[in-house]
């Protein structure tokens, strides 16, 4: 799922300083998952920014809502009949969702309120981690099910680096090296011996190097 | 303000606070009447949203009143609400309410003495804070904002 | 010849190599260079340059280099993975070959989050194996990536680095086999101190040949200080500095901590000299230049061979 984190309300606070009617629309999808922008983070922060604005003099209305999602058109119709009577819209859904809302309600600025962080998942409770990058183009087949673009800090195709020291990686004692952990894999499988090739220098073009993605099936368009 | 009387809202857990606040009131200890008790099954129950909530409805202070640490009817609920007084403390900072309007408190369900002294503290913290700032006029909350600058 | 570099013919002529190393100054001025270079000016074949080390802004390793070669000091140009794509990385090896560089230093580089630029953002486009294919493709089959042809090829004395003490230890043979199969000429290692490790690591290399397919320069770092031992020791990522080692300097107190870190040196590299499959000495006298000379002359290396 998409990680994402709450932006910090002093930075939201500046962002509505000018509106005193604001919707505050929450996403349930991954960012309800991870915590960031779900029912209950509309909650807790509309209810920090009325207090806040409260304290500063400034009444602001806030309508709460959270819709089933804000990256397919259908599931952001519902907001049409209100979205008029607000003067922005606060989205804390990841960033595709932010910028959907602003490609289809025009009438008022969409603000961002949450930091979109990574494709990642929920190690534990409360604890996520990332795991891919969306390059275009999987190779985790070639190194035990572990990605080097992601789970490297270089991004290196054949590490590890020198700085790898006891299972960890040189940036932070708290990352583990990702090279290790490939090794150990492949190990573990009796593979190591594709660790002997020199994995190829990679084509970026279908990552985000290439220019914003498209993907288009014909079967499903109507 | 001199006649100011705060509005402190204690969120007790049945098996420890809101029965030593029982307690107090049968050894007939005197404690202020600001406190306004919300009886919870257990502290764990607690959400950032409902402490924010006491704030917003206009509650000068707030703390829960959970069992000693390691005494939980269900085991974790009393860590549970001290992360969670934790975060909604930050999230008053920011908002500018002011994290020590909040606070978390343990004790036993034969501390009625106890709960008797942790009303009085936080009604005298609060009192010294002053009302919270969502109902002050705008010039007194910068005046007072001031002071703070100065201390 | 590959390359025709002094530091090639020197290796290939079965001699022992000692190269050097010169940090470039963080800002424009040339008189730093000059003054670093003329303590190793005779004392060393050739002479690396650092690219950014540390991701620290410095002065660029080829303009750099292309100083050193017009003081009559051949310069090994570090090339590092993490601040150009492999456009600027190509369009850099032939400008370089053309400021008159013959040796290139394929790395990695160490991550922007310990420099003075935490907040860069990295390259990575190309990792050092594959920067080493590289260059190889560019001088040997006259092609830059893609197939293009190219007018004038660079024809550049390939070398990377290995980290003997990095983990897995099981592990860095075979990078280092994976860096001979990508095109490798010579290999300049950390600097060592634990010599058994060392040792091991050159069996494994031996086991599988590496030792005759190239060019094995061991690298060596005179200690200044027990501060610095204990420092490289914990804070350095991959090294390893043994106790024994520390207990020396410690016990060589603090006035003559410098000259115990010089005899350490000294006996480090007539120690490495005997290793089958070590062809030179990579000496990387961090800051502390003007102690090359002496350690060179005292391991009996001087004066360096004219080839």
């Amino acid at each position: 799922m998409i990680i994402a984190e709450g932006k910090p309300i002093k930075e939201i606070l500046a962002m509505i300083d000018d509106y005193d009617k604001i919707i505050v629309a929450g996403c349930k999808g991954c960012v309800t998952v991870c915590s960031a922008g779900g029912q209950k983070e509309v909650e807790i922060l509309s209810s920090a920014l009325r207090l806040a604005r409260k304290a500063q003099g400034k009444a602001l209305d806030i309508k709460e809502v959270t819709l089933e999602r804000q990256c397919d058109t259908e599931y952001l119709e519902p907001m049409r009949e209100y979205a008029d009577q607000y003067q922005a819209i606060l989205s804390l859904a990841c960033g595709a969702g932010i910028q959907f809302v602003a490609e289809k309600f025009r009438k008022q600025p969409v603000l961002p309120g949450v930091n979109t962080q990574f494709i990642g998942v929920t190690e534990e409770q409360g604890v996520w981690t990332e795991r891919c990058q969306s390059c275009g183009n999987c190779l985790l087949h070639q190194t035990g099910g572990i990605c080097p673009v992601t789970r490297c800090s270089k991004s290196l195709f054949n590490g590890p680096c020198g700085g790898s020291k006891a299972g960890k990686c040189e940036i932070d004692p708290q990352i583990d090296c990702g090279w290790q952990l490939i090794y150990e894999r492949l190990k573990e499988l009796g593979l190591l011996a594709k660790l002997e090739v020199v994995l190829p220098i990679k084509d970026w073009s279908t990552s985000r190097d290439g220019g914003p993605r498209k993907r288009i099936r014909e079967d499903l368009k109507i | 303000m001199e006649n100011y009387e705060p509005t402190v809202v204690a969120f007790c857990c049945h098996f420890c606070a809101y029965t030593a606040a029982d307690l107090a009131g049968t050894m007939r200890l005197q404690y202020p009447t600001n406190i306004r008790i919300v009886r919870i099954p257990c502290t764990g129950k607690v959400d950032v949203r409902f402490l924010l909530e006491a704030f917003e409805k206009g509650a000068d202070g707030v703390y829960v009143a959970g069992c000693l640490e390691g005494d939980c009817h269900f085991l974790k609920g009393n860590f549970r609400a001290k992360k969670r007084v934790a975060l909604a403390k930050r999230i008053l900072e920011d908002a500018g309410i002011g994290g020590e309007r909040l606070e978390m408190f343990n004790m036993s369900a034969a501390m009625g003495p106890r709960f008797a002294e942790v009303a009085r503290e936080m009604t005298e913290r609060i009192r010294k804070l002053g009302p919270s700032p969502i109902k002050r006029p705008k010039s007194t909350a910068h005046s007072a904002e001031r002071k703070e600058h100065r201390v | 010849m590959k390359a025709g570099s002094n530091l090639e013919k020197i290796l290939t002529s079965g001699k022992f190599a000692v190269t050097g190393e010169l940090g470039p100054p963080k800002g424009a001025d040339v008189s730093v260079i000059e003054r670093k270079a003329n303590l190793l000016k005779g004392n060393v074949d050739a002479v690396n340059v650092t690219d950014n080390q540390t991701a620290i802004v410095r002065m660029s390793s080829i303009a750099v280099g292309a100083i050193l070669q017009r003081m009559g000091i051949e310069a090994t140009m570090q090339m590092v993975c993490r601040d150009r794509n492999r456009i600027a990385m190509q369009s850099d090896i032939f400008g370089a070959y053309a400021l008159g560089l013959r040796n290139i230093l394929c790395l990695s580089g160490d991550h922007q989050k310990f420099g003075n630029q935490p907040t860069a953002k990295n390259v990575f486009d190309l990792d050092s194996i594959q920067l080493i294919q590289t260059v190889k493709l560019m001088r040997d089959e006259h092609k830059v990536l893609g197939g293009d042809e190219i007018e004038g090829a660079p024809a550049m004395f390939i070398g990377a680095a290995e980290n003997p003490f990095a983990d897995p230890f099981e592990y860095r043979v075979i990078r280092l086999a994976k860096k001979v199969a990508a095109g490798v000429d010579f290999i300049q290692t950390q600097c060592i101190y634990d010599m058994a490790k060392f040792e091991r690591f050159m069996q494994m290399a031996r086991d599988r040949g590496l030792h005759e397919k190239i060019h094995i320069l061991a690298g060596v770092t005179p200690l200044k200080s027990v501060g610095m031992a204990r420092y490289m020791k914990e804070k350095v990522a991959g090294m390893d500095v043994p106790e024994e080692i520390i207990a020396r300097m410690k016990s060589a107190g603090k006035e003559k901590a410098r000259e115990e870190g010089l005899n350490i040196c000294v006996e480090q590299i007539q120690r490495l000299r005997q290793i089958e499959g070590v062809h030179g000495i990579h000496l990387m006298a961090i800051e502390w230049e003007d102690a090359v000379h002496g350690i060179v002359e005292r391991a009996g290396l001087l004066p360096r061979p004219q080839v």
